[in-house]
């Protein structure tokens, strides 16, 4: 415990929550909402990103479907408010609760496959839970559900409403990546990282490969299950095609591929840079229409010629970075 | 619920799953030889739609020729993409060959979407019907059940007759030891990504003289054809035909019985619960 206290005055963390931190309270300095959208939907990036980083970077298995547990929390906690009025952070947290019960329910069994045969098993999950949801007619089929406005009086108005999502996505962020720094420290972290590396041989020297990927899965699953609570409760509707979207997993992949696999700083490396690259391609008159194509031309070459993504490149042509740079 | 409906939807369901099947031998061509998801195979198949569509709307190419067409036109597409995409990271971790044949479904449709923009489309020609008392059979529809089976006996005898499918088997049993034969393995993982591809592409223009289509619709026959390949056993090509013919049956038999948004429910908790129990498919042995 002390140990991990320590851990958490290192430089490598503290440079990296303090720029999150800054970047946080720009919008409510400046009062600017376009501000406030645009580092709401990093923050929502960092927070995916660094929570896929804990079973894909750290553990290696290539959870393609993830964006399921994204899905269900948002389900869950919106339900809870719409039904029951239910105020959004104890909703947000049963959504994450649910979520990692899920987990380790599906973790029983899908963790037991290696390699391509658990990336499928995720696709799969995602798709049957998508199409289970479209047929589910108390949450409003393929159709969704809608919160009526007034359930936003509650927080003080719809505008207050959007600021708590905001400052709680902050909070999140923050969380999930301070999580992802005390894994990548601690023996736990250590047993993944030696799972990733040759489950076989982590299994002879006696790590309880099962638990560990078990509980990998779960945290990895808990923190989505928030992120799509408080994204579902700003967006004010949820329907099956947003929730469960195969290409927001492909997203999260690239965010955590494109900064780093495995390590602490990539995913919000991978984050930033993946929401200016979308920005440039969404906005910029010549790539507007291909920004489908252009985004897998990048993707591609980064694949082929970065495998371990921007961190994992400086960390490894610049050694001094390995001291500041997790 | 009469009898003539049930063999009705029979007979249509295993039609449709012969060509699901195509669909899916390519897939599992791929992952059998390569240990590659071929997450582009969607896009291809969107692609072999949309050939097939140009060269009967544009050049008045009748489809069941220009089908011979797109068997060339997908081996060489799928030869460059290999080298091109795949080749580099082919020994690497799986996450990066399932990224970079993502990256390749993304190419695809970005253009694809950029070029033909996202509404329907649909081949206008018919070939008649084929009646026996109430029931009816669209002629394309048992066209393409007789195509899809002659490409999977033509795949059979290519793999076990002549010597590169020999060479595609050994370097699937084994490539380390097929090298060690003197069998250049990167010429023949590039092939078998190409007639991987070539295949899906046919599958996308047989389908598309059925069904309507737009530049999206091959992700849920890729989605399929993961269902499919699980359920006979994922690197078995025979077993595609049979996961084929059962996901086809599924899909007209049990809507019978039950919604048809249903389906879907059914067919990925089946892939998921088969993965789990039966990794070695319903026809696997073990």
């Amino acid at each position: 415990m002390k140990d991990s206290l320590k851990n958490l005055t290192d430089v490598s963390l503290l440079w990296l929550l303090a720029i999150i931190a800054v970047m946080a309270v720009i919008p409510p300095i400046t009062n600017s909402i376009t501000m406030r959208e645009d580092i709401f939907l990093i923050l929502q990036y960092i927070a995916l990103a660094a929570s896929l980083n804990i079973i894909l970077g750290f553990t290696g298995y290539v959870s393609f479907g993830h964006i399921v547990y994204y899905g269900i929390g948002g389900y869950v906690a919106f339900a809870l408010m719409y039904f029951y009025g239910i105020h959004l952070i104890p909703a947000m947290i049963a959504g994450g609760i649910v979520c990692a019960i899920i987990a380790y329910l599906l973790g029983e069994a899908v963790l037991r496959l290696r390699g391509a045969y658990f990336a499928i098993a995720t696709i799969g999950i995602n798709e049957a839970v998508k199409a289970l949801v479209n047929n589910l007619e108390f949450l409003g089929g393929s159709a969704g559900l809608f919160f009526n406005f007034k359930i936003y009086q509650n927080y003080g108005g719809a505008g207050n409403a959007i600021w708590l999502a905001y400052y709680l996505m902050a909070i999140l962020a923050i969380v999930v990546i301070t999580s992802n720094y005390l894994i990548k420290k601690s023996k736990f972290g250590l047993g993944l990282m030696s799972i990733r590396e040759d489950e076989d041989a982590a299994i002879v020297l006696g790590i309880d490969t099962k638990k560990y990927k078990s509980l990998a899965y779960m945290l990895s699953a808990f923190f989505p299950g928030m992120v799509g609570a408080i994204f579902f409760f700003k967006n004010g509707n949820i329907e099956p095609v947003n929730a469960f979207h195969l290409l927001k997993s492909i997203e999260m992949i690239f965010m955590v591929v494109l900064g780093g696999f495995g390590t602490v700083t990539g995913p919000f490396v991978g984050s930033l840079l993946y929401e200016r690259i979308r920005g440039l391609l969404l906005v910029n008159p010549l790539f507007k229409d291909l920004h489908m194509a252009v985004a897998g031309i990048i993707l591609l070459l980064l694949i082929l010629f970065v495998p371990s993504g921007v961190i994992g490149y400086l960390r490894d042509k610049v050694a001094i970075l390995r001291r500041y740079v997790e | 619920m009469n009898a003539e409906v049930l063999i009705d939807s029979i007979i249509s369901g295993l039609l449709l799953g012969l060509v699901y099947g195509l669909a899916a031998i390519g897939l599992n061509l791929i992952w059998g030889v390569m240990k590659v998801i071929n997450l582009s195979h969607g896009a291809f198949i969107a692609l072999g739609m949309f050939s097939i569509w140009i060269l009967y709307t544009s050049f008045g190419i009748f489809p069941y020729i220009g089908i011979i067409m797109i068997l060339g036109l997908g081996l060489v597409l799928g030869i460059i993409t290999y080298f091109g995409a795949l080749h580099r990271v082919i020994d690497a971790p799986e996450l990066s060959t399932l990224l970079a044949t993502f990256s390749v479904s993304l190419i695809i449709i970005g253009f694809g979407t950029f070029i033909f923009k996202t509404n329907p489309k649909a081949l206008d020609f018919s070939l008649g019907g084929i009646e026996a008392g109430s029931i009816v059979i669209l002629g394309t529809k048992v066209a393409t059940g007789v195509i899809s089976i002659i490409f999977t006996v033509l795949l059979y005898a290519f793999l076990y007759k002549t010597r590169p499918g020999k060479a595609i088997r050994a370097v699937s049993m084994n490539r380390t030891a097929a090298e060690l034969m003197g069998i250049n393995s990167s010429l023949i993982l590039a092939l078998s990504f190409g007639i991987g591809i070539a295949l899906a592409m046919v599958a996308g223009a047989l389908i598309a003289t059925i069904f309507p289509f737009t530049i999206l619709s091959g992700g849920g026959y890729e989605l399929k054809s993961f269902v499919i390949c699980v359920l006979g056993g994922l690197g078995s090509p025979i077993g595609a035909l049979v996961g084929g013919i059962t996901l086809g049956l599924i899909e007209s038999v049990v809507t019978l019985g039950i919604q048809t948004s249903f389906v879907p429910v059914l067919e990925f908790a089946l892939l998921v619960a088969i993965l789990v129990l039966k990794p070695s498919g319903l026809l696997g042995g073990k």
